[in-house]
């Protein structure tokens, strides 16, 4: 992953320079007794050589456009990684098995990302006591951050926040409601920019 | 409630009869001090006259609202009977409706001149002038309320619950409302997130969590002022109880090692002091003894939250509320009774809240209601009713029972309500702004 970024970076760069190069150069002056033959032809490869460079300068373009959108593709699937949310049993703060590699994910790029910071919000469903609910949620937060400590991330890195039952997902007051709203949500706090993706 | 409505001619035939009856009771000579009937409750008639009739009418409903008389309606028709000629109630009139007591008011200047009826004796066992603000003003109902409350004691001589306040969450809100569903008003600015109110025990003061800072605020409900509980500037700070003597709160603080119960002193700012040390588990929701000498809370350290209580010092922590563990539901949301002999709180019962109050002395409970979510409950200053949260109409909304005869009524609330903090009885121009 990090070998093609370095590819599309140096796409980049050839481009940039490509850029501060000056016009084509003008065909040679011609003479005034110079026939109209040549001076066509002479028009002709001015124009030729304009389109050359523009042809030139489109494909550069397209393939910086390709370079540039993988790279944000690639960035953008790290976010996703990073903020994808981990959901709990009915008044339970333990670490499914099934999140593991979830959290497993966010721990890596935290490794590859050492300016990286982010803050985990515990939620709870909305049938528990709304008070004890925010210390559910507290726990639910804490869970994930001592998951990512223990795998190395230092603790300082994560923030932790409740907000109990006060930050529903969904109203619908169904089952499946109920288990999308218990919940941890993982938001960048700083160092989210030009993230790298874990090697 | 008894509606008794007799025509003119019903009373002026049938009245000098059944007076005549009454007198001839041999029970009638002999009672002496607070009437009392196994089973029954003293019937109690607010007496009809000229002027201050929404003074009348909201006495008349604190009384009813006490569950300690059965009110007696009289109609219009009998309003002329209720005198005789000679100026004195008609006291053989009321006995036959079945009152025990009437309850008479009287303008006098810009008060009200009370009189209790003790119809059995034929005389006014209490009398009282009291300043009565016009009706409109700002202080006329929690005057009345304070009057439902010295009449309640003079007919039953327990105290009653007209002159209070419940505080309660709506919209991220909290409210103010009479006892009675009047007189609601926002006490929290619009727009600022708060949660848990609480009452100081005087009135003049509320704590609450602010959802933005997540620090405990202390409102002085006179001047508006705010100021920060000291020790809870940083992380999640929930769940504020003053103590009965009002210098301290207690709170509960998260952090990453688990949420524990703090208190400090708020009168000197000063001296935050740590009761529950507890890691990875939960210490929440302080309620303070009203001898100020223990807090019950909330606890996980066993696993599901349960009822515990300590030394306010944070010594001596035991188990509160029993429970067999795998079968007893999550228990939450304590709160010690005024006169300190049962913890109420609410407890899942097939995964629906339901409210239980526990005695202290026997640690034995009861249930108080079954039907939908039931939760978050707070007692009336009477020790006598509770209020709750109930979804039983479809939405949050705050209901009232009496623990003792179970009868229930919704507080008349604007929208869905939440989290209910019931005050002490309120006296003094400084609680009623």
């Amino acid at each position: 992953m990090r070998a093609h970024a370095l590819i599309a970076l140096a796409a980049v760069a050839t481009f940039a320079a490509c850029g501060g190069k000056p016009e084509p150069e003008q065909p040679a002056p011609v003479s005034t007794t110079a026939n109209a033959d040549s001076a066509a032809r002479a028009a002709r490869a001015r124009q030729d050589s304009i389109d050359a460079e523009n042809r030139r300068r489109a494909d550069e373009e397209a393939r910086r456009r390709a370079a540039a959108d993988s790279a944000a593709g690639r960035a953008s699937q790290v976010m996703t990684d990073l903020k994808a949310m981990i959901n709990f049993d009915y008044n339970e703060a333990t670490i499914r098995g099934t999140d593991q590699s979830n959290l497993d994910r966010k721990a890596a790029i935290m490794q590859a990302n050492p300016g990286l910071r982010i803050r985990v919000s515990g939620h709870a469903d909305e049938r528990g006591s709304d008070e004890y609910n925010l210390a559910l949620g507290n726990r639910r937060a804490a869970a994930a951050q001592r998951y990512l400590q223990n795998k190395g991330i230092d603790a300082s890195r994560i923030d932790v926040i409740s907000y109990g039952e006060e930050r529903p997902l969904d109203n619908a007051g169904t089952e499946e409601a109920y288990a999308r709203n218990r919940r941890d949500e993982f938001d960048v706090t700083s160092g989210g920019s030009n993230l790298v993706a874990p090697q | 409630m008894r509606r008794v409505l007799l025509t003119l001619a019903a009373l002026a035939a049938g009245a000098g009869t059944l007076t005549a009856q009454d007198a001839g009771k041999a029970s009638d000579a002999i009672r002496i001090g607070i009437t009392y009937r196994p089973g029954t409750r003293p019937g109690l008639v607010v007496v009809p006259g000229p002027g201050l009739d929404s003074a009348r009418a909201i006495l008349a409903r604190d009384l009813d609202f006490s569950d300690r008389f059965q009110m007696i309606e009289v109609g219009p028709d009998a309003t002329a009977a209720a005198r005789t000629a000679t100026g004195p109630l008609n006291y053989g009139l009321y006995r036959t409706f079945g009152a025990d007591h009437a309850v008479e008011l009287v303008a006098a200047g810009a008060g009200v001149t009370v009189r209790l009826h003790d119809l059995a004796a034929s005389r006014v066992r209490n009398q009282q002038t009291y300043a009565l603000p016009s009706p409109g003003d700002a202080g006329f109902r929690m005057a009345v309320h304070r009057i439902a409350d010295e009449v309640t004691r003079w007919a039953s001589g327990a105290d009653g619950y007209a002159a209070s306040r419940i505080l309660y969450l709506a919209g991220g809100r909290i409210y103010r409302i009479d006892m009675d569903g009047q007189d609601n008003a926002g006490v929290t600015a619009a727009g600022e997130p708060v949660f848990s109110p609480a009452w100081s025990p005087d009135g003049s003061r509320i704590a609450y969590t602010r959802l933005d800072r997540w620090s405990i605020s202390v409102m002085d409900l006179a001047s508006r002022a705010v100021t920060t509980v000291p020790g809870t500037e940083n992380g999640q700070n929930i769940t504020p109880a003053f103590s009965p003597d009002g210098r301290s709160v207690a709170y509960a603080h998260m952090d990453a090692s688990g949420t524990n119960i703090y208190a400090a002193d708020v009168a000197q700012r000063c001296c935050v002091q740590r009761l529950t040390v507890g890691r990875f588990a939960d210490n929440l929701s302080p309620t303070y003894s009203p001898d100020g000498r223990r807090v019950a809370f909330v606890s996980t350290r066993a696993g599901p939250p349960q009822i515990y209580v300590m030394g306010v010092d944070g010594t001596d922590q035991e188990l509160l509320a029993s429970f067999d563990f795998g079968s007893t539901g999550p228990s939450n949301a304590p709160e010690w009774s005024p006169d300190g002999a049962s913890v109420v709180f609410h407890r899942e019962v097939s995964r629906s809240p339901q409210i239980f109050i526990l005695d202290v002395a026997s640690q034995r409970v009861k249930q108080l209601t079954s039907v939908g979510r039931n939760e978050d409950p707070t007692w009336a200053p009477d020790g006598r009713h509770v209020a709750f949260v109930s979804d039983r109409t479809g939405r949050r909304q705050i209901w009232i029972v009496d623990t003792e005869t179970g009868r229930v009524r919704q507080l008349n609330t604007a929208g869905a309500a939440r989290l209910p903090s019931w005050s002490r009885r309120l006296r003094g121009a400084g609680s009623n702004p």
